[in-house]
């Protein structure tokens, strides 16, 4: 007893982040979710393991929706660790709880008004007095000179990555910026993946499972069957994947 | 000190257990000192394949929890007398596999083996991490079709982070056995063709063992093919196999095919 009193040692609390996956309904809020069940059922295990944070900011519900809409995302397994976007009113104890901002908020206070993606926030003009030293936003580079592994996951929120080697079926690249693959694509990529639609995919041959830039994904059925194969490059314009062939 | 080899795949009944009697033995006639350690504990399969079940009296996990001193449990081959097995325990689960004991019983056997072949249970858990823990080279068992080739992917991804090499930031030798290849099948194109696979994994190959019902004869008389039926195209396969584990460069040869393609194929995995 005396020496668990005399331990001198302290409760470590760190930070660490985590790159969550972002989900917007939109209403009516059946019809998303029948959207919803399309894409789980397309990919099956998508939400499985993987933080999500349950972005309400603009959608005109109350406390009760709020509560049936959660309760119908854990019915799908889809657990969510908060909820950004939402009233007070809204919430009550047993919910998850509320969250504010991307990463680049979290340093000022920001008054009651509605989150902003992350994007705005790092494109907003100075003229924003809450930022301190508004540094130009460089972006980074992840090279990964051997091929990643079914089961493997690589994130890299902070740019772009550049994998020289194959990226497995069942293996995933989540990237800020652009994708790079000097190899077979069979696995998923998603490019831009905390708002940057001009965030682009290349690779020297798309076989891939599943493909997002900016979260407009498509899976292997949806593409094209004469790019499968071919050294491919993939953008976004408006709301649509594009693609071609290089070379 | 000797080599300890994990024979792995992620899949069940790709042949692990058969490949690792087979090199065993393989090597063994090299006249090496070898030791076959068997991981599937609660379904333990290497005493059968090499004809010793009913000489355990001791095995692995009695070792480990200190019941056994390690050369009581260890069993001589009636044939080869430099081949040795440690048996797995039938009886109790895999939980009784502590890493520090398993550290322990590896570092033992590398002093008096050359070499020590670690027979990995399926799957991606506990018992599969374990056997390949302390492995310097891996041998991934795969069958040309699709789920295996995925199962061995997650596998080398695993080889490539949990095992001590890695974790000290070397590198695990990865070797790439192709099994149960069937030349008839492979010309139908009802299976991967063997450079499909080199492409997907991207690893060395040691050998194409051929899909051969003289493979099942042999562990049905509790005997690896390579001491049952020496002759036989499957246990050439494997006894070019050790001698490609033992450093040996030679052609691989494609069951059914002819020669000519086989030093290509090699040839670009090897870069
Ligand atoms: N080359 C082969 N030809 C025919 N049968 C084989 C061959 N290799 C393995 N087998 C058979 O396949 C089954 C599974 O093999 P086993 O070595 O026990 O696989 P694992 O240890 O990977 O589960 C056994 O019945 C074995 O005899
Ligand atoms: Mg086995």
């Amino acid at each position: 007893m005396t020496k668990v009193l005399t331990d001198s040692r302290s409760i470590r609390i760190k930070g660490r982040s985590f790159l969550a996956v972002v989900l917007s309904p939109d209403l009516p809020l059946d019809e998303w979710l029948v959207l919803l069940d399309d894409l789980a059922a397309r990919s099956a295990g998508f939400f499985l393991g993987r933080p999500v944070v349950l972005d309400v900011s603009d959608l005109a519900i109350d406390r009760a929706q709020l509560k049936s809409l959660i309760e119908e995302l854990g019915q799908r397994s889809v657990r969510i660790m908060g909820i950004e976007g939402a009233k007070p009113s809204m919430m009550e104890p047993g919910m998850p709880p509320a969250m504010k901002g991307g990463r680049p908020a979290a340093d000022f206070e920001v008054e009651e008004k509605e989150p902003q993606p992350v994007s705005e926030m790092r494109n907003s003009a100075p003229d924003k007095p809450a930022v301190p030293d508004h540094k130009p936003v460089v972006t980074q580079s992840l090279v990964i000179n051997e091929p990643i592994r079914s089961g493997q996951s690589v994130i890299f929120p902070e740019g772009d990555v550049t994998i020289i080697g194959s990226v497995a079926s069942g293996a995933e690249i989540i990237a800020g910026g652009s994708v790079h693959i000097y190899g077979a694509l069979r696995g998923r990529v998603m490019a831009g993946s905390i708002g940057n639609a001009s965030a682009r995919i290349f690779c020297r041959r798309l076989e891939a499972e599943l493909i997002a830039i900016d979260g407009v994904y498509k899976m292997a059925e949806d593409m094209d069957p004469r790019l499968l194969g071919q050294s491919v490059q993939l953008w976004l314009e408006g709301d649509a994947i594009m693609a071609e062939t290089l070379i | 000190m000797g080599k300890v080899i994990v024979v792995t795949s992620g899949k069940g009944g790709v042949g692990k257990t058969t490949s690792t009697a087979a090199l065993g033995a393989a090597l063994a006639q090299r006249n090496e000192k070898v030791v076959v350690v068997d991981f599937d504990v609660g379904l333990r399969n290497l005493d059968l394949v090499m004809g010793a079940e009913r000489r355990v009296v001791y095995d692995l996990v009695n070792v480990i929890q200190g019941d056994a001193k390690l050369p009581q449990a260890l069993i001589r081959d009636k044939r080869l007398e430099n081949l040795f097995l440690l048996p797995a325990s039938q009886t109790r689960d895999k939980d009784n596999l502590t890493p520090e004991g398993v550290e322990w019983v590896i570092a033992e056997l590398k002093r008096y083996f050359d070499w020590v072949i670690c027979d990995s249970p399926a799957g991606i858990e506990r018992g599969a991490t374990l056997a390949m823990r302390h492995a310097d080279v891996a041998v991934v068992v795969t069958n040309p079709e699709v789920s295996s080739v995925r199962d061995s992917d997650r596998i080398i991804g695993l080889l490539d982070s949990k095992t001590l090499k890695a974790e000290r930031g070397e590198r695990i030798e990865k070797h790439l056995l192709l099994t149960r290849y069937d030349a008839t099948r492979a010309e139908r194109g009802d299976m991967l063709k063997v450079e499909d696979v080199l492409d997907i994994l991207s690893i060395p190959l040691i050998g194409i063992i051929p899909e051969s019902t003289d493979v099942l004869r042999a562990s049905n008389m509790g005997s690896p093919v390579t001491l049952a039926d020496a002759k036989s195209a499957a246990a050439m396969a494997y006894f070019d196999a050790a001698r490609r584990l033992a450093g040996e460069d030679l052609p691989i040869t494609i069951p059914g095919e002819r020669r000519g393609i086989f030093g290509k194929i090699f040839g670009r995995k090897a870069a």
